[in-house]
């Protein structure tokens, strides 16, 4: 089924979405993978804030190339998740509802996903030109010093991903194995 | 005795990195395209749609395939009757790939040491394959490598005794564990023989050839027609999401080897499958 959601998500929104629906995301997303994951994790442990709030809202996991003059931001397509499954229980535990990625998740997110009534999207990797296009502005808002890794808010205007982790924990990767 | 100046081939190396980064070859491109006529999976045809459009786009608005612009890999046969003036030559390499990375707004994914994880930010060093050959030409090949591919290939020490079989049990388990890591559909480059590290750079060398041409082999051309097959029969499917388009191409090369061994190596690379190659 094809849906257009507005994000940040709402928790109803969520609980219909089902994984093979393909969703065009409008509104406010954030970016963050390898080493903002580390550093977020690491301020958590010490009890420190993290420096946005999660509540509701959608991590991308993303590192963007430079953009040129006139671009809002370069490449943008999504890297690989599971590196980053060390660290996501934590912040849906903190109301992250959901991720924008590319491929397969450990067992403790996908449980955490269901306990948290959250989703994890996938984009279509190496389609990072195509992507960049459905960002209409990028702002660095946290540890400028990483670079390309640094954390971003982005607007994207119905930026297509497809569910493939649902809030029941249907899991569309092993759904397509299955019945191949 | 014949000279080429540093200048020149730092210049190539530069202009190699973006072209790479731009647009794919076009025997890659080519089956990317034509890939999505025959593909069944309503999914899998709409990813491989937008993975055309993405081509259309990366090359109208300049903006990069994919955004992880990789890190460089760069073979180099070198004729054995060239000097080599200016500087030296692994400097030069890496000056073209820093002048690239940075004039051609390519990411800069390389960490100086594997475990404190410092950014290079020039995108250097890249990883260079020498080759001393007969004759007074240099040839060149820029390969960047994405790594959400390069994470999922393997190396497997087999035994003489599990033979073919075991070779093709090897290359579909190691696509089958790639599954959606990897950005299907994919380009497999496998090493068979020589020793544990040969194996593996032949595996590499291997994703840079032309997708249209087979080993020249007879045994392993069979052998890599019969793998494309079976690959594409597991359903991984564009972007994981099932379908019968989950390898572009499986190239094969060989090396002679050890009695009591089968080394192997397959190199998962995703559809961007970087590589331009000139001759100086
Ligand atoms: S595996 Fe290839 S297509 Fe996927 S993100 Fe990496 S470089 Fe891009």
């Amino acid at each position: 089924m094809d849906r257009y959601i507005n994000a940040p998500l709402k928790e109803e929104i969520v609980k219909e979405l089902k994984a093979g629906d393909y969703v065009y995301i409008t509104g406010v997303i954030y970016s963050a993978r390898d080493a903002a994951h580390k550093r977020m994790y690491e301020a958590l442990e010490q009890g420190k804030e993290i420096p946005f709030d999660i509540n509701n809202n959608i991590i991308y996991y993303l590192g963007p190339t430079p953009e040129r003059e006139g671009q809002v931001i370069g490449s943008a397509g999504p890297t690989t998740s599971s590196r980053m499954d060390k660290y996501t229980p934590s912040l849906l535990d903190l109301g992250l509802k959901g991720m924008i990625g590319k491929g397969k998740r450990s067992q403790d997110v996908i449980n955490s996903v269901i306990k948290n009534k959250a989703v994890y999207f996938a984009a279509v990797g190496g389609a990072g030109a195509l992507l960049s296009k459905k960002i209409k502005s990028s702002k660095v808002i946290a540890y400028d010093d990483l670079g390309t890794e640094a954390i971003r808010e982005l607007y994207v205007e119905d930026f297509p991903v497809i569910v493939v982790i649902d809030s029941k924990g249907n899991n569309l990767y092993e759904i397509v194995m299955q019945s191949s | 005795m014949r000279s080429i100046h540093t200048d020149e081939i730092i210049k190539n190396i530069k202009e190699m990195c973006i072209e790479a980064n731009y647009t794919l070859a076009s025997d890659v491109e080519e089956k990317i395209r034509g890939a999505a006529q025959k593909e069944d999976s309503k999914i899998g045809k709409q990813i491989l749609a937008q993975l055309s459009e993405n081509l259309d786009i990366a090359k109208n608005d300049l903006i990069p395939i994919c955004q992880d612009t990789g890190m460089a890999i760069i073979f180099i046969k070198l004729g054995q009757e060239i000097h080599i003036e200016g500087v030296n030559l692994e400097e030069a390499v890496n000056e073209g790939i820093r002048q690239g990375y940075e004039e051609g707004y390519l990411r800069k994914s390389v960490v100086s040491d594997p475990l404190i994880r410092n950014n290079t930010k020039d995108n250097t060093p890249g990883i260079i394959h020498y080759e001393i050959v007969p004759g007074s030409q240099m040839e060149i090949t820029v390969a960047p490598k994405g790594f959400g591919s390069e994470n999922m290939s393997r190396i497997y020490m087999l035994k003489p005794s599990d033979g073919e079989e075991g070779v093709k049990r090897a290359i579909l388990e190691t696509v089958r564990l790639a599954g959606p890591n990897a950005c299907p559909p994919i380009v497999v480059g496998v090493g068979i023989g020589g020793s544990f590290e040969k194996c593996a750079v032949l595996a590499k060398k291997a994703l840079t050839r032309d997708l249209d041409k087979r080993s020249e082999l007879k045994h392993i051309q069979e052998l890599e027609e019969v793998i494309l097959k079976e690959i594409n029969e597991l359903g991984i499917g564009p972007g994981g999401l099932g379908g019968r388009t989950t390898a572009l191409g499986v190239n094969i090369e060989t090396y002679p080897t050890h009695i009591a061994g089968l080394p192997v190596a397959i190199n998962i690379c995703c559809h961007v499958n970087r590589h331009v190659k000139r001759v100086l």
